[in-house]
């Protein structure tokens, strides 16, 4: 047998390297594929108009069914509520990563990604970063609808832009786990049956819905520190003021719980994404 | 895992290809094994090797379960194998895999195209991230839309393209970026009989482009029609290699088949036809089958026989001999991986099921070869 020697004409953009042209194409590959995910909502309107309609649903159900039981000291319910809807709103949303990422895995589009030569860095952060302009979208209309059934954000605009970011960078970190779970899962219906477990504990014991203090006490230290809830408490100190929370801690001290939080999501998160993504077949 | 009996001893066919050292290799796979851990350990390849020459087509033949994939897989860089070493145009696939990358173009049998993006949007996106610049993405995707007979439906999602639209747009992704070798993975399995002749076209005219073609398939009809050069893939191992022709002139031209009333009759049946020829003939509940190299002569004395014997056959075809027979011949066994499984029962009933089944997934496969023809 003969080893071929041959001078196959090499495309010179996709074989010049080093660092810097290595990032270009980290970022410009990123681009393509956010895009495309992007495309693929405006694409399926009935997707983005559930995603906007449970969480609109739950903002009814809360402000004028279950809300008239529920006792708020510092601020109207709905003012305590809009926070907590925001953030579980984008939590129900992180799930939509896993989702798309094992629908990718189980067409074989994956498969055609890792024969192109693309950043292999790009498929998980086009997902994740399209799933973060889509948070955006959604968080703007659930504003809207708030304000609509008596939400009265008290601490101004850029506090409130904070809040906004803070869920954001939060639901980042989310989509980062639930791409792992995605990863993992065999096709997308097993992918979403795998994520809610996972997410419903999360925002149903939390702050996020009822005062905490109304909670038995062996329940209470689990619901007021877990991530979800630290980051539903300090979005509330900074869209209605810190009172609100009914805690007696300050915005700062729920800022920096939700920050630390996220920060270690993603450390822990982000390598094992990438391991599965790496290893799986 | 099963492996074939004694008797089924692989036929040697010898590749011109291999001895050949003037000839330029455009892929070189050398003793590749991959074995994949589990619940079930699978030794998807069992020390494959082949060459294929530059700008012809070569056709890796298997069942379902073969390895054919996962050699595909191993080659155009996206699994790892366990040991061996594969290379495309000289470059090493695990050490120079980005630079393969940037040779090849790979279409699979799931056709793997983003059904939320229109035509025209799944070119441009494969050819961004075949990093091509902008401006020659949006020609090239125009190009290949009319290549491939799709400039109408080009801005249409593709939920409304049919099964073989799909695919023609697979293959049309995988050749945005001008690929020296292209990889075809069954890449009309599950196509009807139309769609699958305008692919051939399609792929047919490629080749006469000058691009080096691996294509797997199940399909001996298929590797006929398209590739110069066959291998036949069994359990992870290449049983025979040789030109379409050369296997063909092997297996005989026809297989006669006999359908009877009951299992005593096909037995009967059996030991008539072993009369026939070369081939041995193959009983399987109430079907008792051979192959032969002149089709209606053998039926004539098949039919004089059975008159003689006093059976009276229900039904009685000539058929192009499937995948199936070529197995049967180079293995002694069949095809299918399940039939290990289940013919230690040794239920008459259940393999009738299984042979009747087995017929109906080629029937819906080739629906020409398995036709009546007497």
């Amino acid at each position: 047998m003969t080893t071929a020697t041959l001078n196959p004409p090499v495309p010179a953009a996709a074989h010049s390297s080093g660092p810097m042209s290595n990032l270009r194409w980290l970022l410009s590959d990123t681009a393509t594929l956010t895009r495309r995910n992007l495309l693929a909502v405006t694409r399926i309107p009935e997707a983005l108009f559930f995603s906007t309609v449970q969480p609109i649903m739950f903002v009814l159900l809360f402000r004028y069914v279950f809300g008239g039981a529920i006792h708020t000291d510092a601020t109207s319910y709905v003012n305590y509520l809009m926070p907590g809807i925001f953030v579980q709103t984008v939590a129900f949303g992180s799930v939509s990563t896993s989702i798309g990422l094992a629908e990718d895995l189980q067409k074989g589009l994956i498969e055609r990604f890792r024969a192109l030569p693309m950043s292999r860095g790009a498929v998980l952060l086009g997902r994740t970063t399209a799933d973060l302009i889509r948070n955006i979208f959604v968080i703007v209309v659930m504003t809207v609808v708030g304000l609509l059934v008596g939400f009265r954000p008290t601490t101004g605009v850029i506090s409130y832009i904070g809040g906004v970011l803070l869920i954001l960078f939060f639901a980042y970190a989310l989509s980062w786990g639930f791409a792992i779970v995605g990863l993992s899962a065999p096709n997308s219906e097993t992918a979403q049956v795998m994520s809610f477990p996972l997410i419903f504990p999360l925002t149903f014991i939390s702050a996020a819905f009822v005062p905490l203090s109304s909670m038995p006490s062996w329940l209470r230290g689990f619901a007021t520190y877990q991530p979800f809830s630290v980051t539903v408490s300090a979005c509330r100190s900074l869209m209605v003021g810190a009172a609100s929370t009914g805690t007696g801690k300050s915005t700062e001290f729920w800022l920096w719980q939700s920050l630390a939080w996220t920060v270690v999501l993603l450390a822990v998160f982000i390598p094992l994404a990438i391991r599965k993504y790496r290893t799986r077949t | 895992m099963r492996t074939p009996p004694a008797t089924g001893q692989p036929i040697a066919i010898l590749a011109a290809t291999r001895r050949d050292s003037n000839m330029t290799n455009a892929i070189e796979v050398h003793d590749l094994r991959k074995t994949f851990k589990g619940k079930r350990e699978v030794r998807a390849l069992d020390g494959v090797s082949f060459a294929v020459q530059e700008g012809t087509v070569f056709g890796l033949l298997g069942p379902n379960g073969s390895g054919k994939t996962t050699a595909v897989r191993v080659l155009t860089t996206i699994l790892r194998a366990d040991s061996g070493t594969a290379t495309v145009l000289g470059y090493d696939v695990q050490k120079k895999a980005a630079l393969v990358r940037t040779l090849i173009g790979l279409a699979g049998q799931y056709a793997a195209v983003d059904e939320n993006l229109t035509g025209r949007e799944n070119l441009q996106m494969v050819g961004n991230l075949n990093h091509l610049p902008r401006d020659v993405v949006a020609k090239r995707a125009v190009e290949l839309l009319t290549q491939f007979n799709l400039s109408d439906a080009g801005d249409r999602p593709l939920k409304t393209y049919s099964g073989g639209m799909r695919r023609r747009l697979d293959l049309a992704a995988a050749l945005v970026a001008h690929p020296t070798v292209l990889f075809l993975d069954e890449p009309t399995t599950g196509l009807d009989p139309q769609s699958r002749n305008d692919l051939w076209e399609v792929i047919e005219r490629l080749v006469g482009g000058g691009t080096t073609v691996l294509l797997t398939t199940q399909y001996l009809e298929e590797a006929d029609r398209l590739a110069s050069t066959l291998a036949v893939i069994d359990h992870g191992r290449v049983i025979a290699e040789g030109t379409p022709e050369s296997m063909k002139a092997d297996l005989g031209a026809t297989v006669l088949e006999v359908g009877l009333a009951s299992i005593d009759d096909a037995a009967r049946t059996g030991t008539v036809l072993d009369t026939l020829g070369p081939h041995a003939a193959l009983v399987n509940g109430t079907l008792a089958e051979v192959t032969v190299d002149n089709g209606p002569q053998a039926a004539m004395i098949a039919l004089r026989a059975l008159d003689a014997e006093g059976i009276a056959p229900q039904t009685f075809n000539l058929r192009e001999p499937s995948l199936d027979d070529v197995f049967l011949s180079l293995t002694g066994h069949r095809s299918e991986a399940e039939d290990a499984a289940v013919d230690d029962t040794g239920d008459p009933d259940s393999r009738r099921r299984r042979r009747k089944r087995r017929t109906e997934q080629l029937e819906q496969a080739l629906p020409v070869a398995t036709g009546e023809l007497a």
